[in-house]
């Protein structure tokens, strides 16, 4: 009896095992989408054309993958994209009118962000409310600050002039700065990508708090029952989602050295998106950070591929919108095969 | 005794959902605790889970008075709980549910490794046959899971198991094979509270019977002290069922 239910696992399993990753499909496509641009653009394909679409992947990866955490965790946030505004507004501002060293500036955006990630996690704890309703109050709300503070302040709509103050080479050099890798220049900003992801996919795979996320998201009761710190788990989620948009805003504030305020609006979806080609279902309980780094991988090179190929920009969203719904598709068919109750 | 109520009663708001309700479990005993919907078994099992707190009379554990703050508070002191339907999460695999809440750990780490061969350690020692432990618990039959749940239970020291309605979604074959873990676990030395409003699952395996109606006590029955049939009766509200009969009688 023994002998004949370990064959079956050798069969099954390994099947099951590599059909069920969740990052499968977000692999196929990036292939896919990288061999149809690739085929007809040499620049595509070329040391600087990756390093070209390598740069918008890697500061919407970091914000796709601490997304997917969330969204894996079982909740959505709308104030991700603003927030990345009004960290950028926070420290440019204060660099720049207030006289303020630039690292201390991105300290008071980061004591900013953490706690608009905590106010929302409480409210979403605490209340009960979906997420997507209180995320998009502080959305809205935060679209609002940024726009009135900064036109208060300036009298205009953005704030610039971050490159005069102190310790701006510093911070420059780390987070908005190039490195040289073969006499290509690669934005930094990847490397923090990297790093976010491996850091999120260690968690989430290999430690306890990795397991409460899925819990929490698959559900939430059930995991409450055995003793997960359910509410601690996803106010911690909230907050690791703002650190992503604090460290984005500030990335792009530092290269931009100015910033808009309206920055970041819209950004949320693509957000969501990238980690739903990546894997992840609206519904929680399933994703992977690595899957939401591959879906701003796709992003960055159908981003940079249609202007290589000469394309009009304007179809970029058509394609996008392609890939979602392809992906959700692909994903769906994987949640059947996963929870399909053996009778 | 090792959990035991003494009148014990909870109400929410201006409802009383339980009331003077006393009983007890040893080791190694099943105490089948009987009622139809609303009789108040839920009430009691959240309270003996440490979900609700009793507001009058007294929870036992080890013959000392006690108040769970929190169904962590009741796991620590011994007594688990598997509910009917949230006791497992489909997406996740079995080894991942099998420890969740309670992971071992290496270092900063969640032993992984660890986590999977005691996972499968632990089921086979129960008897249970699952092909592989990295498959989504989704994919497992309603009793397989129950019998995850509580192969998860013994696992973590559970001195008493407290299984709510386990049997009630599943087909005669399945159920049989949830009262076999039960009978296994009591076997291993737990005490059980096996709560269902199914008298042809309880009388099997139970050791004591309590049936609750309209949340208060109906009496507390040992085997020898009462037949199937008068189970059946007593817990349908014997009286109801006649006049029922009689109500759908041919003119």
């Amino acid at each position: 009896m023994t002998v004949a239910a370990d064959e079956r696992v050798a069969h099954v399993g390994l099947a099951r095992r590599l059909l069920i990753r969740p990052e499968l499909g977000a692999v196929v496509g990036m292939v896919v989408v990288f061999a149809f641009f690739a085929a007809q653009s040499p620049v595509f394909r070329s040391p600087d054309g990756i390093a070209n679409w390598l740069d918008p992947a890697a500061t919407l990866g970091i914000m796709a993958v601490a997304v997917a955490l969330l969204m894996i965790g079982g909740e959505f946030d709308l104030s991700a994209g603003v927030l990345t505004g009004t960290s950028g507004l926070i420290l440019v501002t204060l660099a720049t009118r207030f006289g303020f060293n630039v690292w201390l500036a991105m300290l008071v955006g980061l004591v900013v962000a953490l706690a608009v990630g905590l106010a929302n996690g409480l409210v979403v704890t605490r209340t009960k409310l979906p997420s997507f309703i209180v995320t998009l109050g502080t959305f809205l709300m935060l679209q609002g600050v940024n726009l009135g503070v900064t036109k208060a302040i300036t009298g205009t709509v953005q704030v610039s002039g971050l490159r005069r103050a102190s310790g701006f080479e510093g911070a420059n050099t780390i987070l908005a700065g190039t490195i040289q890798v073969g006499g290509t220049s690669f934005r930094v900003a990847i490397l923090w990508w990297v790093l976010v992801t491996a850091v999120a996919t260690w968690v989430l795979m290999r430690s306890k708090a990795g397991n409460w996320i899925f819990a929490v998201g698959g559900n939430e009761q059930a995991a409450r029952a055995v003793g997960v710190p359910a509410a601690r788990t996803k106010i911690a989620l909230f907050m690791t989602t703002a650190f992503a948009a604090w460290l984005v805003g500030s990335i792009l504030a530092l290269r931009y050295t100015s910033v808009q305020a309206n920055i970041g609006i819209g950004q949320e979806f693509i957000y969501i998106i990238a980690a739903v080609i990546g894997g992840c279902l609206l519904t929680g309980g399933y994703g992977s950070a690595i899957g939401a780094a591959i879906g701003a991988v796709i992003f960055g090179m159908a981003d940079k591929g249609i202007v290589f190929l000469g394309w009009d920009a304007d179809w970029f969203t058509f394609f996008l919108g392609g890939m979602l719904l392809l992906a959700t598709l692909a994903n769906r068919l994987v949640r059947r095969y996963a929870e399909e109750v053996r009778h | 005794m090792i959990l035991e109520t003494r009148g014990i009663g909870k109400t929410f708001g201006s409802v009383l959902a339980l009331r003077d309700v006393s009983m007890g479990v040893a080791a190694g005993q099943v105490v089948c605790v009987l009622g139809d919907n609303g009789a108040g078994k839920s009430t009691l099992i959240k309270i003996l889970a440490g979900v609700h707190q009793h507001d009058a009379g007294a929870l036992l554990v080890d013959g000392a008075e006690v108040r769970f703050s929190s169904p962590r508070d009741a796991l620590d002191r011994g007594i688990a709980t598997v509910y009917q339907d949230l006791a497992m999460i489909p997406l996740m695999s079995v080894w991942r549910n099998f420890f969740l809440g309670s992971e071992p750990t290496k270092g900063l780490a969640f032993d992984v490794a660890k986590a999977r061969r005691v996972a499968r350690e632990e089921l086979r020692a129960m008897g249970i046959d699952i092909r592989d432990v990295d498959q989504p618990v989704g994919t497992l039959s309603g009793g397989e899971r129950q019998s995850v749940a509580i192969a998860r239970a013994v696992h973590f020291g559970a001195r008493v198991l407290i299984l709510d309605e386990p049997t009630s979604a599943l087909g005669v074959k399945q159920a049989g094979v949830v009262l076999r873990y039960i009978a296994r676990a009591r076997d291993r030395g737990l005490g059980v509270v096996f709560i269902t409003h199914n008298p042809h699952h309880a009388y099997p395996v139970g050791d004591r019977f309590l049936l609750l109606n309209r949340g208060t006590s109906m009496g507390e029955y040992a085997k020898a002290d009462i037949t199937p049939q008068a189970l059946t009766a007593l817990m349908a509200g014997g009286a109801e069922l006649e006049e029922l009969a009689h109500e759908l009688k041919r003119q």
